[in-house]
């Protein structure tokens, strides 16, 4: 059953992208904009997605499991380092660059477009760099 | 400042959704939603690397289920060259896997547990994010 709820919440995470069209890199470029011709839509879904997960977040955690595996496995990382601040400097920048970051990227895989399938073989290449070098959170 | 193409209903709902695929992962098989950490341990760990997998594919399969149930074509912009998006994956590669997030791993799953490390880690991509746009579009 854990397994068809991986691919169920894989769906659902997809088609929240298309509902808020996160997955078009030019709505994502107007929302970083914001010197410019601001676009604030991409702010909303970050509201409208903590306002369902949050609650119920610390809600289930009070579970003694989860309901098709035997515990729950998410990051208890706490550290703030100069790792956590040149990571997400560095993706910020890919972000601002190129309009895309993971999730929409490979979700856009299924619109078959050679830009978005680039950008995606780069993001693997440099999850694979990071992992050779060690260098990984 | 002027305010464009706003649509804040349905980048709204579309969260919603979003959510509810985070909280659908974490009741039942109590994992918190990060695709970049699920992207590359697809990849590398066989740790629960079926259930990666199939969350990637189900990312994938989402636009064409949207597709054909609503009949409405998805259409997206993206830059042209080539170089641009080689170096904007290689960095949102590399720094997600440095940061050990993305916009969904720190920007929902650890913004909504109230994590201090996501939230420096969101902060720090959107400003990067927004001064990288500023400096490619005006100067």
């Amino acid at each position: 059953m854990n397994k068809l709820i991986s691919l169920l919440a894989g769906i659902i995470f997809g088609i929240g992208l298309v509902v808020s069209e996160m997955i078009n890199p030019e709505k994502v470029l107007s929302f970083l904009d914001v010197f410019g011709n601001w676009d604030p839509s991409l702010a909303f879904v970050m509201i409208g997605a903590l306002i369902v997960s949050s609650p119920m977040f610390h809600l289930i955690k009070n579970n003694k499991k989860p309901l098709f595996t035997d515990s729950f496995n998410y990051s208890k990382n706490k550290d703030i380092n100069n790792r956590l601040i040149i990571g997400s400097s560095l993706f910020g920048a890919g972000w601002g660059l190129g309009g895309l970051c993971p999730g929409p990227a490979i979700s856009s895989i299924a619109l078959l477009n050679i830009n978005s399938i680039t950008f995606v073989v780069a993001m693997f290449v440099g999850f694979y760099l990071v992992k050779f070098f060690k260098l990984s959170s | 400042m002027n305010i464009i193409n706003f649509t804040p209903v349905a980048a709204t709902i579309g969260g919603m959704i979003i959510g509810l695929a985070v909280v659908m992962f974490f009741l039942f098989n109590g994992r918190l939603i990060g695709i970049s950490g699920i992207a590359a341990n697809a990849l590398s760990e066989k740790n629960n690397r079926f259930d990666n997998l199939l969350f990637l594919i189900g990312l994938v399969i989402g636009p064409i289920l949207y597709t054909l149930f609503t009949n409405k074509e998805i259409n997206i912009t993206i830059s042209n060259s080539l170089i641009l998006l080689i170096i904007a994956g290689l960095l949102v590669g590399i720094g997600t896997r440095i940061s050990g997030g993305c916009t969904s791993g720190h920007g929902i799953s650890g913004l909504g547990r109230f994590s201090l490390r996501s939230i420096i880690a969101t902060i720090t991509f959107m400003i990067v994010g927004i001064l990288t746009v500023l400096i490619k579009n005006y100067i």
